[in-house]
């Protein structure tokens, strides 16, 4: 980054023009394994693959853009997967239930009472973290061993299935040849990018994580933007219980767990600083895209999905150690 | 005295592009005390890595050591000749011992050799006594305080044989009477032979202890004087090549009131403290660290609550349940910790200066424009003559100096009528200090209500038309400088 220090003042936005480094380096990445896949797996560039591609893509993009925010506060949310989960239970549960009479009203209103779930859960934690000032590490790691109790307890380990059809159209619908799960994603991420560089909020929301003490000390109601970080956070967490729900046409507590480390791993392998201030959703998204890449491709050619997330694990080593000697230099 | 401890002639240093140091020389007698000033990068570190083996210096040198003279030396050959430096952050080990600190140097030495608490509490015993000072050799260094810690690093040093010290910036950040305290260790050190060197800040202590003073200036030599005849002024213009004016305000310049404090108290800060601001005042607020200066401004900016009292702004009482009802009621507070609390130093100098403005930026709601956040800094950069290459670059990139105007420029944006300056110069150059007050008149001049926050009797003294001198907590004494000296203030102060 040590070129910046001779570049010109750039005329592009504010903080969307600085970090051309890692969405330059993420576009590469994404070509990089797209071309070597294409040569190396058959069917890979086929449309069905690509289908295949977006259909799986936004479960765990809609999860790390939930961990995102509170990793560019200076935190993390470890309770995002069970939070999903809560609040599919909450659509399914008022789908077959509560509002199972009032026909295909009831689908908008489930989905808007489970994303309110996610929102509350979020809220919580946003509440504890900035009153109580304890680390949000502890405090979501207690909300997600607790959802998970919650969730165990209500469903007594087991599942609900059966949606209405609507939730099919949505799970495996396309529109212009875009999956919808797909169109959610790319919809959201759109929008966290707006609140990032657009809105005071997202402005805070950089500046409290370099330095909260600071941040207050300039004004700013540090309380209140760390609630929003976390209440978005769990909106986005519900909204991904949703695309789950829609695509599996069931809900189970637990489901998606094994995502939880590996949307921490797409947020710092898209940038994002482990302390905080510093991370965007453009590298993410496209570093998401290059993950999903690597399994789909080693899928075609027949290797086991874990390994798979073994070399998930590999890249992120490798990208930050050739990132190493760029932060040094900054 | 008169005997030559090192002598260093054509010292340079080239980094890259840029000529460091530029043909200095440099000497330094036996049981002298001598001062080494210059701004901020004018090679004054460089110079000492490169006598202690640091650096290697470009070719042409000539480093002479009374009988031998050498082209080179390296770390090691300059510990052997007893040369030894004691950084700012003094490099000990804060969960040791003092004495365990004090003889470390063994333990690096002889690292094979069982490790004897017993010697060590010895060996350090006989050095504190010798120089007579005042340390536990059974405290852990960390409980201590830092003019304490600056004690164990001078007897770290004075036990590895050191004959000629380096010391950088030890007073930056002692209390008054801790300077002296070192001060006249400094003295009793020279008497016993050791040469000293002081790399300090604080023109009035250089001035008052050491016997001749070395100013550098952008790499090069400016020349070594006797400290004898030496005045502030003269030192500043040598030093920054500025004739720079040393003189209070020339009149008071008050207008109508705008902030009244009336028996303000806060339990276990500060106790029944009346004041009344008026528009184009300076009002300096002074008195030793722990007297209360910060905890009032603290109140008046609302981050903490009177307990009793009352705060009146423009004849209304004011209740602040925060900071931001303080920026609403235009209240301004630069704080005293730029690197912590003044400026959010890892991010860009666009944020740092539009971030107490965030809701008049954003509009319509929700639309902050990147556009009008740089447009404003453009303006603050401008109107406050700040030396800025790219103001998307982290404010952590910019000199002390420059990185206090955008801490100025972030609370000026919010167009404050009363503006407290919490010890605005802190690690600020001296010629870019001149700078900044010329900038704090100006607001004044403009009809701003000022109030100035410093330890620094000759800050207050240039700037306020009115000075308060707290002492534990309370007002002890008002002072009106344009009527008194320098140096009867300080005494107020110190008293």
């Amino acid at each position: 980054m040590n070129k910046r220090l001779n570049k010109q003042p750039s005329t592009a936005g504010l903080r969307l023009g600085g970090d051309t480094l890692e969405v330059a380096a993420m576009t590469a990445l994404l070509i990089g394994s797209i071309g070597l896949f294409s040569l190396l797996a058959p069917g890979f560039l086929t449309a069905t693959n690509f289908g295949s591609m977006s259909m799986q893509l936004p479960e765990l993009g809609l999860l790390s853009l939930a961990m995102l925010l509170p990793i560019i506060s200076g935190g993390l949310n470890l309770s995002v997967t069970f939070t999903a989960n809560i609040a599919g239970l909450m659509t399914a549960w008022l789908v077959q239930g509560l509002l199972a009479g009032m026909g295909i009203l009831s689908v908008p209103m489930a989905i808007i009472a489970g994303l309110a779930v996610g929102a509350a859960a979020g809220f919580l934690i946003g509440v504890i973290v900035a009153y109580v000032g304890a680390h949000p590490i502890l405090v979501s790691l207690g909300a997600m061993i607790f959802l998970q109790g919650v969730g165990e307890f209500l469903t007594r380990g087991g599942g609900m299935s059966g949606m209405p059809e609507v939730f099919q159209t949505i799970g495996s619908g396309s529109f212009l040849g875009i999956p919808i799960p797909m169109l959610i994603f790319l919809a959201a991420a759109a929008g966290l990018i707006y609140i990032m560089h657009f809105t005071r909020t997202g402005f805070s929301i950089y500046m409290l994580g370099s330095n909260p003490r600071a941040t207050e000390y300039s004004g700013i109601n540090v309380k209140r933007v760390l609630i929003t970080v976390y209440t978005i956070s769990g909106i986005l967490a519900g909204l991904a219980g949703m695309v789950m729900l829609a695509r599996f046409n069931s809900v189970r507590v637990g489901h998606g767990e094994s995502y939880l480390l590996i949307t921490v791993l797409a947020c710092f392998l898209a940038g994002a600083n482990p302390f905080g201030g510093f991370g965007r959703v453009l590298p993410l998204v496209l570093g998401l895209m290059s993950l999903q890449v690597i399994a789909s491709g080693m899928n075609l050619m027949g290797a086991s999905q874990h390994l798979a997330t073994a070399v998930w694990g590999a890249f992120l080593i490798i990208v930050m150690a050739l990132r190493m000697p760029f932060i040094k230099q900054s | 005295m008169g005997d030559i401890a090192i002598r260093a002639r054509h010292v340079s240093k080239i980094f890259g592009q840029s000529r460091v140091l530029d043909d200095v020389e440099f000497e330094l007698r036996r049981g002298e005390v001598l001062c080494l000033a210059g701004e901020n990068g004018c090679g004054k570190s460089t110079l000492i890595k490169i006598i202690n083996g640091v650096y290697t210096p470009e070719e042409g040198v000539e480093l002479s050591f009374g009988d031998e003279t050498l082209s080179a030396i390296s770390p090691i050959e300059a510990r052997n000749r007893g040369i030894h430096v004691i950084w700012q952050d003094l490099a000990l080990f804060p969960h040791l011992t003092v004495a365990e600190n004090i003889v470390f140097d063994d333990y690096v030495a002889k690292p094979w050799r069982p490790i004897s608490y017993k010697d060590a509490l010895t060996q350090s015993r006989e050095i504190i006594q010798q120089f007579g000072l005042d340390l536990d050799p059974m405290a852990r260094v960390e409980d201590l305080s830092i003019a304490h810690r600056q004690l164990v690093a001078i007897c770290r040093v004075l036990r590895a044989g050191a004959s000629i010290i380096f010391m950088d910036e030890p007073t930056a950040s002692l209390t008054y009477k801790e300077v002296q305290t070192l001060l006249g260790i400094t003295r009793s050190l020279a008497a016993k032979g050791i040469s000293i060197v002081l790399v300090s800040h604080r023109l009035v202590e250089v001035l008052e202890v050491c016997q001749r003073v070395t100013v550098l200036r952008n790499g090069k030599l400016v020349g070594t004087y006797p400290t004898e005849g030496m005045t502030q002024a003269r030192l500043s213009t040598l030093m920054t090549g500025l004739e720079l004016e040393f003189t209070p305000r020339a009149e008071t310049h008050k207008g109508a009131p705008v902030l009244e404090l009336k028996n303000l108290s806060r339990e276990g800060e500060f106790e029944n403290v009346s004041f009344t601001l008026h528009r184009g005042e300076i009002l300096g607020l002074t008195g030793l660290l722990g007297a209360g200066r910060t905890e009032i401004a603290h109140t008046i900016f609302g981050m903490t609550q009177p307990t009793s009292g009352q705060l009146l702004k423009e004849g209304q009482p004011l209740t602040l349940n925060s900071n931001r009802d303080a920026v609403h009621h235009r209240i301004a507070y630069l704080s005293e910790d730029r690197l912590n609390l003044g400026l959010v130093q890892n991010q860009s100098i666009n944020m740092n200066t539009a971030v107490t403005v965030l809701p008049r930026l954003e509009k319509p709601r929700f639309f902050l424009s990147p556009q009008r956040i740089k447009a404003l800094t453009v303006h603050w950069i401008e109107q406050l003559k700040t030396k800025v290459s790219d103001a998307e670059l982290a404010v952590s990139s910019l000199s002390g100096g420059n990185q206090q105007r955008i801490a100025l420029a972030k609370w000026l944006a919010t167009e404050p009528e009363v503006l407290i300056l919490d010890c605005p110069t802190i690690g600020v150059d001296v010629g870019a200090k001149a700078g900044i007050f010329d900038i704090i008149r100006n607001l004044a001049d403009q009809g701003m209500a000022i109030i100035l926050i410093s330890d620094e009797a000759g800050e207050i003294w240039m700037n306020a038309d009115r000075a308060l001198v707290l002492r534990d907590g309370r007002i002890y004494s008002e002072v009106i400088p344009a009527e008194t000296t320098e140096e009867a203030l300080e005494a107020i102060i110190n008293a």
